[in-house]
């Protein structure tokens, strides 16, 4: 029983990881209805500017908040240079393009950083706490908290303000924004700048509980994918709800059920992606959405 | 026609081996592929990018110590030419870069190639056409084992299960009621440490209580570990490579568990990484593993000729790190491949130096720990055969602790 | 005769192109090294991998993230049947490439549920996770030991001809298995290019085209969509097989995700929906990495920083910017752009005429 709590409860650590990168994901879903292949690696370089920040003696304190406007600014760069001259493209070129990013930035990583792992601090303490006799990390915990915070920051921005609405409006139905005399191309802009700064927090957040170098969100980003498709590609509480149960079903999966075991641990969140898109493909929280042709 | 080109050089070469053959009667000089007057080609595939990239830094290490030679005027007379390729940790492009350096590139001879399944797909290639495959950069067992049925193929580096043997010894002598759990990676490393444990329990092999494997893509080993605590596991055998190695020991103490003994295996056990664990909490003191290779961390080598050689060496790779590792182990192995060159003196050719590699070695390394020599013979294949046990003490400040004496392991692995 | 005679009059210029082509592939062993047969090997099987993913990507408009692991489908079972089952491994060929197709098939009819994007994201998953699925059945694929396959020997018949061609050393097993590989590339090519030119090509393009419109004009969407999902995969089949016979060896990492990136980003660079675009494909994707990573350093011409960057940083930083850029300045890909700035230099030389009339250039895609 103490096992079963104790898998549980890590299962719900490695969710929170999940979470917050599935986060990111939504936000750029909401912004342009893309899939974002990029997303991790990005969150993962701007991490490595912040340790480079703290490294050369900036508090840790200061660096982060500096770190996430760099990344703000970089994102709405990708989205500028990058992104926009393929707007219009099919979905293949998109598809295409972010999988070329994705390469071009862990490359870029590599070359900068170099492949060796290193420590990032984090706010919270390594120590332990005793839940229900089960043990789980302040570390951890803050990666939920820190989730939880940037989820209804994100909820009130999308829901509650007007540019938020304005966001939503571009990226569902561009024209008639046009019409309306909203500057598309910004607010598709904009999602990329937030996307990546919640990714950036992510990284951090993330980066002490693993280990950080430039391979660090390569699995990680399909496990946020699975959460993002689980929860509803567009929502936000989804996108938390889904991190925690696959967290915990890849757990339980990997120590309960022989076939799984413990390497085919990846196979499960596979299995989640093409089970949630083939039976209900708007997930827990999604609304259904029609297609007009 | 461009076919004629090839055939006349072929003929011309042999024309001059045979002159050269024939030239001298006491002493042999002869010379090979990748040989000229005054240069020795040698050709490489590692992982410089991808998953694997972390060992990359390896073959820049080896390229220093070649540098250093070559500044020196090189081995009687010839410099070194060492010419690396990326694989990505992948056969297939091992493959295709093998043979290019074989078959364009006219090398001389393979070194120090990695990986365990990369050097597998190129081992019966490389057989085939008689080109040396010297002293591939991994541990597993195969390649030194196998040497009657791969005469041109060797190892260097202690094979994994020769190294799980002593602590198969180490336990059977000092925690003989150990309830042995075992955390391994699901490939031919973890695998091929798990089976030297297994094999030298012999038939103690029943301490082996639980056995949890992960694979690189599980987000973290947090799960297994819990299986093995769970399951009334003190003694804690960790089979992996660093990164999951330093966050399993992490998990370890996050959970609460505190086990009689953790060993690590040796890949993993570099000081760097050790300290890397301590920040995330893991109570590193007391844990056990070997070594055959001085840690530059270490403040006992500091004034040791070795290592003041090593630092020197090093400082002709511009992005090695010298506190890493890798890059002793590099140096350490092309100081092995220089010694044979060396002594292959005039009688250059792939069949003589791959003779005195696999027979007839009898060396004292200077980056390896005083006591162990890399030595082969008619009828052993494996260069080195013995580490020692060292003890984490300290805590994060601490460093490893040599225990004991070197341990033998030659002859027992068959 | 005549009909011959008038058809071989009558032929659009496109196929004395694909005959002068193909000669130069018979005729190249003949002039270069075993070893350099052997890289052309290579690009010959990515071209018929390209092929299959170009009828699935460019013709009926799905994505596959994942053919790296149809290759793993195609080499393992002829690797097994190989090691196993003593079977002659030219017979393992085609059984690979229907196994594999048929595995194509089941894939295709879950795909049917998945828009273009989720496509990516589950065939991207399935690539991540090949690895680790091959090393599973230990007792069948190996595990991580993987699987050894001995070089073939060309058959006394190929070595007489060759000799009688060349006049030279004898046939290796590299030149041999080039010879295999290009037949079945040719054998494929045209298969391939019937497909296109008939009725699936048409319906396929319907589909990708404007899918909802094609279903009511009595296509049969899903039967063709999970058919091209079939063929591709009987075509990666094929040359899986012959990846692992020219390989000499089958393991997990011989097929990780990179592989599947390499072949997709091969197809569309190539240009999808072209016919020639495979082979352009298939050249861009096996002389990349090697063009990146040896070929900038080894010029003396470029300064040396500028060298050792681009190979310390790799083909990775090199793929992702080429791919971005080709992306957004020729998303018809290589043959796309030679094709377009063809058809402005046919425009300029037929001088003011065409602008008068505004007549549109033919569809570069229409074979």
């Amino acid at each position: 029983m103490q096992e079963l709590i104790q898998q549980v409860v890590s299962g719900l650590a490695n969710g929170g990881i999940f979470a917050s990168l599935a986060l990111a994901l939504v936000l750029i879903y909401n912004a342009m209805g893309l899939l974002n292949f990029a997303q991790g690696e990005m969150a993962m370089f701007a991490t490595f500017i912040a340790f480079t920040f703290i490294n050369h003696g900036v508090s840790y304190w200061f660096a982060l908040p500096l770190t996430v406007a760099i990344a703000f600014a970089g994102g709405v760069l990708i989205q500028r240079v990058v992104i926009r001259p393929v707007e219009r493209a099919p979905v293949l070129t998109l598809v295409i393009v972010t999988l070329g990013l994705a390469t071009l930035i862990n490359g870029a990583a590599g070359f900068f950083f170099g492949y060796v792992p290193r420590v990032f601090p984090s706010p919270f303490s390594v120590s332990t706490v005793n839940l229900l006799g089960a043990y789980v990390s302040y570390q951890d915990m803050g990666v939920i908290v820190v989730s939880g915070v940037v989820l209804v920051l994100i909820y009130l921005l999308l829901q509650r303000t007007t540019i938020g609405l304005t966001m939503r409006a571009a990226a569902h139905h561009r024209e008639a924004s046009r019409l309306l005399g909203v500057r598309v191309s910004w607010m598709l802009a904009l999602g990329w700048g937030l996307a990546s700064a919640v990714g950036t927090v992510s990284g951090i957040m993330v980066a002490p509980v693993l280990v950080l170098e430039p391979n660090l969100m390569q699995t990680i980003i399909i496990y946020a994918f699975a959460a993002a498709v689980l929860g509803g590609i567009e929502s936000p509480l989804g996108a938390v709800v889904g991190g925690l149960i696959v967290g915990v079903t890849v757990n339980l999966a990997g120590a309960y059920i022989p076939f799984v075991g413990g390497d085919l641990q990846l196979a499960v969140a596979l299995a989640i992606i093409v089970g949630v898109l083939v039976v209900k493909p708007n997930g827990l929280f999604g609304r259904p959405s029609v297609r007009n042709v | 026609m461009a076919n004629k080109g090839p055939r006349l050089g072929v003929l011309a070469a042999f024309l001059v081996i045979l002159a050269a053959c024939g030239g001298s009667s006491g002493t042999t000089t002869a010379t090979d592929v990748g040989i000229t007057s005054n240069s020795i080609l040698l050709g490489n595939t590692i992982a410089q990018s991808g998953v694997a990239a972390s060992y990359g830094t390896i073959a820049n290490a080896e390229n220093a110590y070649f540098t250093y030679i070559n500044n020196q005027g090189g081995v009687n007379g010839r410099k070194i030419n060492f010419k690396i390729l990326d694989d990505a940790y992948a056969p297939p492009n091992a493959v295709t870069l093998t043979k290019q350096l074989v078959e364009q590139d006219q090398v001389f001879a393979m070194f120090s190639g990695l990986g365990t399944q990369t050097q597998t797909s190129v081992r019966d290639y490389l057989n085939t056409k008689k080109v040396p495959q010297l002293f591939v950069a991994t541990g597993a067992t195969t390649f030194d084992l196998d040497y009657g049925m791969h005469s041109f193929t060797l190892g260097w580096q202690p094979p994994y299960q020769g190294e799980s043997r002593i602590y198969a010894k180490d336990i059977l002598a000092n925690h003989a009621s150990a309830k042995i759990g075992v955390l391994y990676q699901n490939d031919d490393y973890g695998q091929d440490y798990l089976k030297g444990l297994t094999d030298g329990l012999g038939s103690s092999a029943t301490m082996i209580i639980a056995k949890e494997a992960f694979d690189s893509t599980a987000p973290n080993v947090t799960s297994q570990l819990v299986k093995l605590h769970a399951a009334g596991v003190d003694t804690l055998f960790i089979f992996a490579i660093p990164v999951p190695t330093l966050t399993a020991l992490a998990t370890v103490t996050a959970l609460h568990w505190k086990p009689n003994q953790i060993y690590l295996n040796s890949v993993s056990n570099p000081a760097s990484y050790m300290k890397f664990a301590a920040s995330k909490g893991a109570a590193i003191d007391g844990v056990i593993s070997v070594a055959y290779l001085k840690d530059p961390t270490d403040p006992q080598w500091a004034n040791d000729a070795g290592m003041k050689l090593y630092r020197t060496v090093i400082a002709n790779c511009s992005t090695c790190d010298a506190n890493n590792g890798f890059n002793i182990y590099g140096v350490a192995v092309a100081y092995t491949m220089v010694d044979v060159l060396k002594q292959a003196g005039s009688n250059l050719t792939r069949a003589n130096v791959m003779s005195i590699a696999a027979t007839q070695l009898n060396e004292t390394n200077p980056f390896l720990l005083p006591g162990v020599t890399v030595k082969t013979s008619s009828s052993d294949h494996f260069p080195i055969m013995q580490e020692q046990v060292i003890q984490w003490q300290g805590g994060a400040t601490g460093g490893w602790k040599l225990q004991g004496s070197i341990i033998d392991e030659r002859g027992t692995v068959k | 005769m005549q009909l011959i005679q008038q058809r071989l009059r009558t032929a659009p210029p496109r196929y004395w192109l694909v005959l002068v082509v193909a000669m130069f592939f018979v005729g190249l062993p003949t002039v270069v090294s075993s070893f350099q047969s052997s890289e052309w090997t290579q690009v010959l099987i990515f071209a018929i991998v390209i092929m299959g993913l170009n009828i699935l990507v460019g013709y009926s408009g799905q994505i596959s993230l994942g053919h790296g692991a149809l290759m793993a489908v195609g080499a393992y079972t002829s690797a097994i049947l190989i090691h196993r089952y003593r079977v002659d491994y030219l017979v393992t060929i085609p059984i690979a490439g229907l196994l594999t197709g048929v595995v194509g098939f089941l894939l295709g009819i879950p795909a049917l549920r998945l828009s273009a994007l989720y496509l990516a994201l589950a065939t991207f998953a399935l690539a991540v996770v090949t690895p680790s699925l091959i090393k599973r059945p230990v007792e069948l694929t190996g595990g991580v030991q993987g699987i050894l396959i001995a070089a073939p020997d060309p058959p006394q018949f190929a070595k007489d001809a060759f000799a009688a061609i060349t006049g030279g050393p004898a046939m290796t097993s590299d030149q041999w298995m080039y010879y295999v590989s290009l037949f079945l590339a040719l054998l494929l090519f045209w298969f391939a290019w019937n497909i296109v030119r008939h009725r699936p090509g048409r319906a396929m393009r319907a589909i990708r085209d404007r899918e909802v419109a094609a279903a009511t004009f009595g296509i049969n969407v899903a039967a063709y969509k999970t058919m091209a999902f079939g063929i591709s995969a009987f075509y990666a089949g094929i040359a899986g097989a012959l990846y692992g016979l020219t390989s000499g060896f089958v393991s997990p990492d011989s097929f990780p995700l990179a592989l599947s990136f390499q072949l997709l980003v091969g197809t569309v660079i190539g240009g999808l929906g072209s016919i020639a675009g495979p082979l352009v494909g298939g050249i861009f994707t096996f002389w990349l990495p090697i063009i990146s990573s040896q070929f900038v350093s080894s010029q003396p011409w470029i300064p040396a920083q500028i060298a050792s960057a681009f190979q310390k940083a790799g083909p990775a930083v090199t793929y992702g910017a080429l791919l971005i850029v080709i992306m957004i300045f020729a998303p018809n890909g290589i043959v796309g752009l030679v094709f377009a700035g063809y058809v402005r230099l046919q425009a300029r030389l037929r001088g003011a005429g065409d602008r008068g009339t505004g007549q549109m250039p033919p569809d570069p895609q229409t074979v």
